[in-house]
């Protein structure tokens, strides 16, 4: 960790972007419902980070959720579903699980327990396959085919919090202070690492993000550093990522973690497209050096 | 690391076996919270527009952009202890009712069709049904009240006052009178109601209302001539009638 502040800046830089996107956009939509910011006599961001439409003009929407109204078989109005298609082309690009580390508020407090689970020390108190929360994605679609109901979206602490911050409903602290202890003291990344299933919809999605983080493979060390501040260090396959060279897994959230730690500078966010093609040169390079 | 992908049978069938009743349990424990929200349902006041509730609770993704959309702060997102599905808007009458604005800009902001965008006239809309508990009511008692005839924004037709006699003086009594076929559940008559806990509320339509059958014959009617073709049952043609009883005062039996 450098002594300056700059130098401190600088390691931190993805995560005081995260924090500033994470915070920014809540402050937009505070502002909006509560002290009534507006454009043009439009409200600026109106609803919350389940549904909501900016400007008047551009409505976007939880594609989950709106994946889960769908699946209780009714068909809801144009105006969510072009706002989900609006998201989820934002997420192909951008990576998935960009919302998990850059605009889940969840991840603020899942954050901070597992930065406190560290400081203190604390061991898992059992381990959990990482593929849970596809079947939780699962079990969520069948129970809202099955209930009628959004079956997420009713019991989601995700919504709960981002309500609750911005309208001000009334009890939404209790979901989100049983998943901060959940993660503190119970299982490391317990939430966001196992049990989501918005997280699961985001990693599905993220198999065919166009921002991914390069992998270059003369450069790495494999000292690990990168594996042990990731969240999901099971992308961390370094085996993997210089087959392919990049961090491929769509449960990548995108963090930034490996990219500010590594000595190396080996690891960068980079398009899919830039990597496949360098990915090409490089293995016909070194084709032609063994040849030669 | 192949003898690692190996497992014995019985593992395997173990596994997926644990796999599914955690799965199973899992489910079971979350539709009885889904339950539970859901059957708390019938005492919520919704916005205008608001679809039956099995719908309404489908579609309503908890965006909350109705609630900002109302200019008079009518409505909110349901907390946990509201007895109400958490995050669903309601509004409760006697704080703020709604003032039935014409444009309607809580179905205009709602994205998925939860609030009905079919519904154009607001005085159609039918969030719930005002029902006068006569015990309480000021009018009901003999006094002259009628705030909620005079606040109501169908004045004269989903509040109505009639004249009933009174025992004891020669005075008549000036009583309101709901009519559901013009009440639109607003509200205002519960917030403008003076008593210390409103003797009109609004209700959901279904808890309150009745249904007469269509096997009685109100004869006195004004509007329904007695004649051959007597059929207060309402059919139009008059020849096919629902009601084949026995009509013995006018047929005798063969």
């Amino acid at each position: 960790m450098p002594a300056s502040l700059t130098g401190k800046l600088r390691v931190w830089r993805y995560l005081l972007l995260r924090r500033a996107v994470q915070l920014g956009v809540l402050l937009l939509f505070l502002g909006t419902v509560r002290w009534g910011w507006e454009i043009a006599g439009k409200p600026l961001l109106s609803g919350n980070l389940s549904a909501s439409e900016l400007l008047g003009l551009i409505p976007l929407a939880d594609p989950f959720a709106v994946l889960q109204i769908l699946f209780t078989r009714h068909l809801p109005q144009a105006e969510v579903l072009t706002g989900a298609a609006i998201i989820l082309l934002i997420y192909l690009i951008l990576g998935g699980r960009s919302w998990c580390a850059w605009l889940c508020p969840i991840n603020m407090v899942t954050d901070l327990a597992a930065w406190l689970r560290r400081r203190l020390g604390i061991a898992d108190l059992f381990r959990l396959s990482r593929n849970i929360r596809y079947t939780v994605l699962a079990l969520a679609l069948l129970l809202s085919a099955l209930t009628g109901v959004a079956a997420f979206e009713w019991i989601s602490p995700i919504s709960m919090l981002h309500r609750e911050l911005i309208f001000a409903v009334g009890l939404g602290w209790t979901a989100v202070l049983g998943v901060f202890l959940f993660d503190l003291f119970i299982l490391r990344n317990g939430w966001c690492g196992h049990l989501c299933p918005l997280g699961a919809f985001y990693a599905l999605l993220g198999r065919l993000a166009q921002v991914r983080i390069r992998f270059d493979t003369p450069t790495c060390t494999h000292c690990g550093e990168c594996a042990r501040v990731c969240p999901e260090p099971q992308v961390m396959n370094l085996k993997a990522a210089s087959a392919s060279g990049m961090i491929a897994s769509g449960e990548c959230t995108n963090c930034g973690r490996c990219i500010t730690i590594c000595p190396e500078g080996t690891l960068q966010f980079d398009l899919r497209h830039y990597i496949n093609t360098r990915q090409k040169t490089a293995t016909s390079e070194s084709r032609q050096r063994r040849a030669a | 690391m192949a003898n690692m992908l190996s497992i014995s049978r019985r593992e395997f069938f173990t596994r997926v076996g644990q796999g599914a009743a955690l799965a199973a349990t899992g489910g079971l424990i979350w539709s009885y919270l889904l339950q539970q929200q859901a059957r708390a349902t019938p005492f919520a006041i919704r916005p205008p527009g608001a679809r039956y509730e099995a719908d309404f609770n489908a579609r309503c993704i908890k965006c909350g952009q109705c609630v900002v959309a109302c200019p008079y702060d009518t409505l909110t997102l349901a907390s946990a202890n509201a007895g109400i599905p958490i995050g669903t808007p309601y509004f409760i009458p006697r704080q703020t009712p709604c003032y039935m604005c014409t444009d309607i800009p809580c179905i205009a902001a709602c994205p998925t069709g939860a609030l009905d965008p079919a519904l154009e006239d607001i005085n159609q809309s039918r969030m719930g049904l005002a029902v006068i508990d006569i015990e309480n009511c000021l009018s009901w008692q003999g006094l002259r009240c009628e705030i909620c005839f005079r606040e109501c924004p169908l004045q004269g037709q989903a509040i109505t006052v009639e004249h009933h006699p009174r025992r004891l003086s020669k005075h008549a009594m000036f009583v309101p009178v709901v009519h559901s076929d013009a009440c639109t559940g607003c509200g205002i008559c519960e917030k403008a109601c003076p008593t210390q806990q409103a003797a009109i509320r609004v209700l959901q339509a279904d808890l309150v209302q009745g249904v007469i059958g269509d096997h009685y014959r109100l004869g006195w009617t004004s509007d329904t001539p007695i004649s051959d073709e007597f059929n207060p049952a309402g059919s139009t043609a008059g020849s096919d009638s629902a009601a084949t009883g026995l009509d013995y005062l006018n047929e005798m039996p063969p």
